[in-house]
């Protein structure tokens, strides 16, 4: 790093106002599978492919609001070895190319104190920090701690969050706010879910910052749907955790997935993005 | 209102602003995800004015009298209590319908999702009694029913998914982890956030995120308020120890809840020993103690490792092979008031078959794990043990272990 340091929030604000898709491609890798070698290289490839901010997920023993691929994929991750430091060097191999958002349940934060874990990811040269089952309500000592340190907090809302809670998240969100879609867990879903366009109207109406969708987006029509509804993000992992656990060449696979979804989301003159 | 009532679900409570409590010291909280945030805030709701309601308590206690067979005996045992050379009293939660202290807090919760305008209830089971009573109280209302169950325990519990199928509810079996409570209760975690605004959660212990351990507890809590009367009206004395098996800890907090402003009663927790606590192959956080941590939705005593990955349980006894704790034991623990102790598979299954035949009562094998560490006490004056449950489940577990 040289010159005046850039902070996470920034950095990320960068990536999406500087994107010339319809919305930020947001790819999802779970760190460390299938091994923490190939995270690396799928990392590579999602940045190749047209990814504007990752995000890297920790594997862990029992993460609440997966879906069974996302939770499997953090089960062999774990059984093959991978740990806080792997994942968080697999961060660090990628932070120089793109914004890395770290994806971490609430224990393995508090495990080691929060100030001390913030801090190890502060020096991985991540961004940001996204725990899902952090609610609001809880969040403050995660928030001080990452706000000192210059980390996005990026907090999430869901289809059934009030109103109330809506404000109050959504004034207190940094780098972006993650917008749940469905009513569910992490998973490929045929269609968005009834209310996604409104969910994305509601959280837009209530933050400053980027707004970007997640759950169940796995296509390119369904990201071009999210862009369309005014989401600024588009977040996409289950397809590519599915990508990476299926192909020959885990990093071939996933950056062909990435491709196609940058592809559709590039501005309607645009055959492709490359 | 009616302060007096006998059943009376309510604990005490130090402020109006916080009716129920969300935490316990340092422990308890709400760490969900964001989606089920608005779902607890309306069963607080809800249970807040349920419980002040006299409908609602009338249907609850008619059901507990008429359905249930409360309240259950307060029975001195009394072979057991000379070979311990003390009077020892059992609490016969076996006695309840469907053979444990479950039904207590199942009656109260779908009772209390039917208030709500839920249409299906969904539940984790571990040994299955919980998974039972739900399903029971299902039927019982017309609901829908689905139980999350751990493969390796609808093996060791074939009686108990046979009774949950044959009761109307559907067995889903989790093949995931050890494939025990633990991967069961994330299961339906998973479900609830899925399917959050037409389901309701009942979970059976006074785990998980608020307010689901202070509402577990109320419901629980009947024990403990029979009991102390029951022991008041035969003995003319308070007893001098309280003792019941913990797993999440719902027998056990449902009896110390009545007994916690006695400060000269002694509260004993007995958690799973399993192989022995120096092998790491057990169910007792709360004995072992250590860092707190996040278990499915509340901070409390957990086993996990120094990354924060929680580590698998072990116990013979499925209802006890949790990584976790309540909340509210780990403060009763940290505070004195309570303290907690661990007994091996071995010594449960040596009280298991003791207890059978000294009282001719079968006990479930998370209950005799505070039978056996009652056994082993040589001092003491009168003690009053929860029998949280019947073992008739148990007796292929049992008779394998013993030919194994």
């Amino acid at each position: 790093m040289s010159g005046v340091r850039t902070t996470g929030a920034e950095r990320i604000a960068e990536s999406f106002a500087g994107t010339s898709k319809r919305a930020a491609l947001m790819p999802y890798l779970m760190g460390g599978f299938p091994t923490l070698e190939e995270s690396v290289r799928i990392g590579q490839a999602c940045v190749e492919g047209g990814a504007d901010v990752l995000e890297l997920g920790m594997p862990y023993s029992d993460p609440l609001a997966d879906g069974p691929v996302i939770h499997a994929a953090g089960t062999e991750a774990l059984q093959a070895g991978a740990n806080v430091a792997g994942v968080l060097e697999v961060a660090r191999a990628l932070a120089d190319s793109v914004p890395v958002v770290l994806m971490c349940y609430a224990n393995m934060v508090y495990a080691p104190g929060v100030e001390a874990f913030v801090e190890r990811l502060d020096q991985s040269g991540a961004c940001g920090l996204i725990v899902p089952d952090l609610p609001q309500a809880e969040s403050a000592e995660v928030l001080a701690a990452c706000d000192r340190r210059d980390l996005a907090l990026v907090p999430l809302v869901a289809p059934t969050t009030t109103t109330e809670s809506l404000a109050l998240i959504g004034a207190r969100a940094r780098g972006f706010l993650y917008t749940v879609s469905v009513v569910g867990t992490t998973g490929e879903r045929r269609a968005l879910g009834e209310r996604f366009a409104e969910v994305v109207a509601r959280a837009k109406a209530c933050t400053d910052v980027p707004v970007a969708l997640g759950f169940g987006i796995s296509t390119p029509a369904q990201a071009v749907q999210a862009a369309d509804a005014g989401a600024d993000g588009v977040i996409v992992g289950t397809r590519l955790v599915r990508a990476a656990g299926e192909g020959d060449d885990p990093a071939v696979a996933v950056g062909l997935v990435v491709s196609e979804l940058a592809a559709g989301l590039a501005p309607t003159d645009q055959r492709s993005a490359s | 209102m009616s302060a007096g009532e006998q059943t009376g679900a309510r604990p005490d409570r130090e402020s109006s602003d916080a009716p129920i409590e969300h935490r316990f010291g340092p422990y308890g909280g709400q760490f969900v995800p964001e989606t089920l945030m608005p779902a607890l805030a309306e069963l607080e709701q809800a249970w807040l004015q349920a419980r002040d309601d006299g409908t609602y308590r009338a249907q609850l206690d008619c059901l507990l009298r008429d359905f249930a067979g409360r309240p259950t005996p307060l029975y001195r045992a009394r072979r057991l209590s000379e070979r311990a050379g003390r009077p020892v009293y059992l609490k016969r939660e076996d006695l309840n319908h469907t053979g444990s202290h479950k039904l207590n807090n199942a009656l109260g919760q779908v009772l209390l999702a039917k208030r709500m305008g839920k249409r299906r209830i969904i539940a984790e089971t571990g040994a299955g009694q919980h998974g039972v009573a739900t399903a029971t109280v299902c039927a019982l209302l017309g609901m829908e029913c689905v139980i999350y169950m751990g493969v390796q325990d609808t093996r060791r519990q074939l009686p108990n998914v046979q009774r949950m199928e044959l009761l109307g509810a559907t067995v889903h079996p989790v093949d995931a982890g050890a494939r025990t409570l633990k991967e069961a209760t994330s299961a339906a975690i998973r479900d609830w956030v899925t399917n959050v605004e037409s389901t309701h959660y009942v979970i059976g212990s006074v785990v998980g995120p608020a307010p689901y351990p202070a509402l577990v507890r109320d419901l629980q809590r009947v024990i403990g308020d029979e009991a102390r009367a029951q022991i008041l009206d035969r003995e003319g004395r308070l007893p001098a120890r309280v003792v019941a098996c913990v797993g999440g800890g719902s027998n056990a907090i449902g009896t110390f809840a009545a007994f916690i402003d006695d400060e000269d009663v002694e509260l004993v927790g007995v958690e799973a020993g399993g192989e022995g606590i120096d092998t790491g192959r057990h169910g007792a956080p709360l004995t072992v103690g250590g860092r707190a941590g996040i278990l499915h939705g509340s901070r409390s005593a957990i086993m996990q490792d120094e990354e924060g990955q929680i580590i698998q349980a072990h116990s013979v006894s499925a209802g006890l092979d949790y990584p976790g704790a309540g909340p509210q034991h780990a403060h009763l623990r940290d505070t004195g008031r309570a303290r907690y102790v661990a007994v091996t598979d071995a010594e449960a299954i040596a009280a298991f078959e003791e207890i059978t035949r000294l009282e001719g009562i079968i006990p479930a094998l998370e209950t005799a794990h505070a039978l056996a560490w009652v056994l082993a006490q040589d001092d003491g004056e009168l003690d009053l043990v929860c029998l949280s449950g019947r073992g008739d489940k148990d007796l292929a577990e049992v008779l394998g272990q013993g030919r194994a």
